[in-house]
């Protein structure tokens, strides 16, 4: 399997405070790589740099290389917008925009100049059937988003991440906001887009880096200590820092 | 010691009660004062006549006393001026709240104020001496003083609270949908434009309301720059505002003539009952939101 995603020598500083060091990781195509790790550890910064979010924060500095599809996504020429319509990202806390649920999922591909409103019916339904809520919201497109349930949010809000048809999606905790129930729907929906999607996941929950992730990447205080295939990092981690963490000893 | 405390505090309960009771006072006696004072014109004149009459002649020997002129140019008036001035006033505000870097932010909000902290008297003062110049040499116009000076005097009036107001709303934008959107691809500009001036509506609604609010009431600068002449509006002539109306007849009044300027304010202050109403409306809403 190719890697979508490479990170060499990745440093970044927000003002004088090192958040990530020397982080070389490959993240392979059409897999879930899931990010674990105490708070602060650096995982979430990790992840928004892979789609440039960290831009937004004053005062970042970032050295070594980020590639996605073999180019350098920090290059003069890189179209920091077209990055991100191909790396989506879902965010922790659901955030769908004060309007109505269709508005919601058509807002990247009109914003991308699609205006024909048969071809923006289409990629809608599509995308709401990708995030496995089309069943439930097909009688009340016109409706606000707001007024939908924890859950139905946050699949909103992959809905919308996915109308843009991106390659990668990024998750920053989908679920740490929400129930059990809606927990789980959204863990077999992440199961059944890395057919089509990369995912990339940052989860604080272990079990859940467990049942669905493929690869898994151990940060702790800016180091990125272990990656490998999940199932042979949790029976046998390389690092005792990383056997410490997920049998729970500190985190 | 304690009963001591607490009749204390009762006291200065009741002070602060009686002291906001003035205010209510001060508004329920105005309110009463000119319907009362506002009414007995209305009856004589008829209130057809008086509200759609297209002449005001309140000295001559046979007077009229229609209204219809200072309706239209105070409702021309301020539509001018939010015409002019909202674009203004709201990207204005968008650059102030989302773009511009802390200090360019602080100091033109500063220069905001200052504009508010202008007495209108200046402001008519000023318009006097280079508007009305200004605009008899471009338009090739007889007098420059005309409905268009007022216009630009009532924008440039208005864009301190226009700019102020949706300042606040926008930065009540949470900055979620901001990020949602940047992370779609969608460029800053068009996350302005798209998702955090559309979530800030009911605020920069509710500017818009206080600016229309604020463009009806005004009258020392007006006066100062639209000739105070009482035609039907028409963009270079000189006209007459509800207000100036008002102002421009008090002094040398007298009977009927009096008294139809008292139901002139009534008018205005209906005008004016009707603006906050739907302020408040956008106000509760964008509270809601």
């Amino acid at each position: 399997m190719s890697n979508i995603i490479t990170a060499q020598d990745l440093c970044l500083w927000y003002g004088q405070f090192q958040a990530l060091k020397n982080i070389n990781m490959n993240i392979p195509e059409n897999s879930i790589t899931a990010l674990i790790g105490p708070s602060g550890c650096g995982k979430s910064t990790f992840l928004k740099t892979l789609n440039r979010m960290n831009d937004l924060v004053p005062g970042v500095k970032i050295t070594g290389k980020v590639t996605f599809q073999d180019k350098d996504i920090f290059a003069k020429n890189q179209d920091v917008n077209d990055l991100r319509k191909e790396v989506g990202m879902v965010f922790q806390k659901p955030n769908p925009f004060p309007m109505s649920i269709y508005d919601n999922v058509a807002y990247g591909p009109r914003t991308h100049g699609i205006t024909r409103r048969a071809e923006l019916d289409e990629i809608v339904e599509k995308a709401l059937r990708g995030a496995a809520i089309w069943d439930e919201v097909k009688d009340r497109l016109k409706k606000n988003a707001l007024g939908m349930s924890g859950g139905q949010q946050q699949r909103l809000c992959i809905a919308r991440a996915l109308a843009v048809e991106p390659k990668v999606l990024l998750m920053d905790e989908p679920t740490s906001a929400l129930d059990p129930i809606s927990t789980s729907r959204i863990e077999e929906l992440a199961m059944d887009l890395k057919s089509k999607y990369t995912i990339v996941i940052v989860t604080h929950n272990m079990q859940q880096a467990v049942r669905i992730s493929d690869y898994t990447g151990f940060f702790l205080l800016g180091d990125l200590i272990e990656f490998g295939k999940t199932d042979e990092m949790f029976s046998q981690p390389r690092d005792k820092r990383t056997e410490d963490y997920i049998t729970g000893r500190f985190g | 010691m304690n009963k001591k405390k607490q009749a204390t505090e009762h006291i200065i309960h009741g002070i602060f009660l009686v002291l906001g009771l003035i205010t209510v006072l001060c508004v329920l006696l105005i309110t009463i004062y000119l319907v009362i004072s506002g009414i007995p014109a209305i009856r004589e004149i008829g209130l057809i006549p008086f509200l759609f009459g297209q002449t005001w002649e309140s000295t001559a020997t046979e007077a009229k006393f229609g209204i219809l002129p200072f309706i239209l140019t105070s409702v021309y008036g301020t539509a001018g001026a939010i015409v002019l001035g909202v674009p203004i006033g709201f990207f204005t505000a968008v650059y102030l709240s989302k773009v511009a870097s802390p200090k360019v932010r602080h100091t033109l909000e500063n220069a905001v104020s200052l504009l508010a902290g202008i007495p209108s008297v200046v402001y008519g003062l000023v318009g006097m001496m280079v508007l009305v110049p200004g605009i008899r040499k471009i338009f090739h116009v007889p007098d420059g003083a005309s409905l268009l000076a007022a216009i630009i005097v009532l924008a440039i009036m208005i864009l301190p609270s226009i700019i102020k107001v949706s300042i606040t709303a926008l930065d009540a934008v949470p900055k979620e949908y901001e990020d949602a959107s940047l992370a779609l691809g969608a460029t800053p500009v068009e996350t302005y434009f798209r998702v955090s001036a559309p979530a800030a509506k009911s605020g920069i609604a509710a500017a818009v309301v206080l600016g229309v609010g604020r463009a009806i009431g005004e009258a020392m600068a007006v006066m100062m720059v639209s000739g105070n002449a009482a035609n039907m509006p028409s963009l270079f002539q000189s006209v007459r505002f509800l207000t100036t109306a008002v102002a421009s007849e008090m002094s040398y009044s007298s009977g009927l003539q009096r008294q139809a300027l008292f139901s002139i304010a009534l008018v205005l202050f209906l005008f004016i009952m009707l603006i906050n109403a739907t302020l408040n409306f956008f106000l509760k809403r964008s509270k809601e939101d």
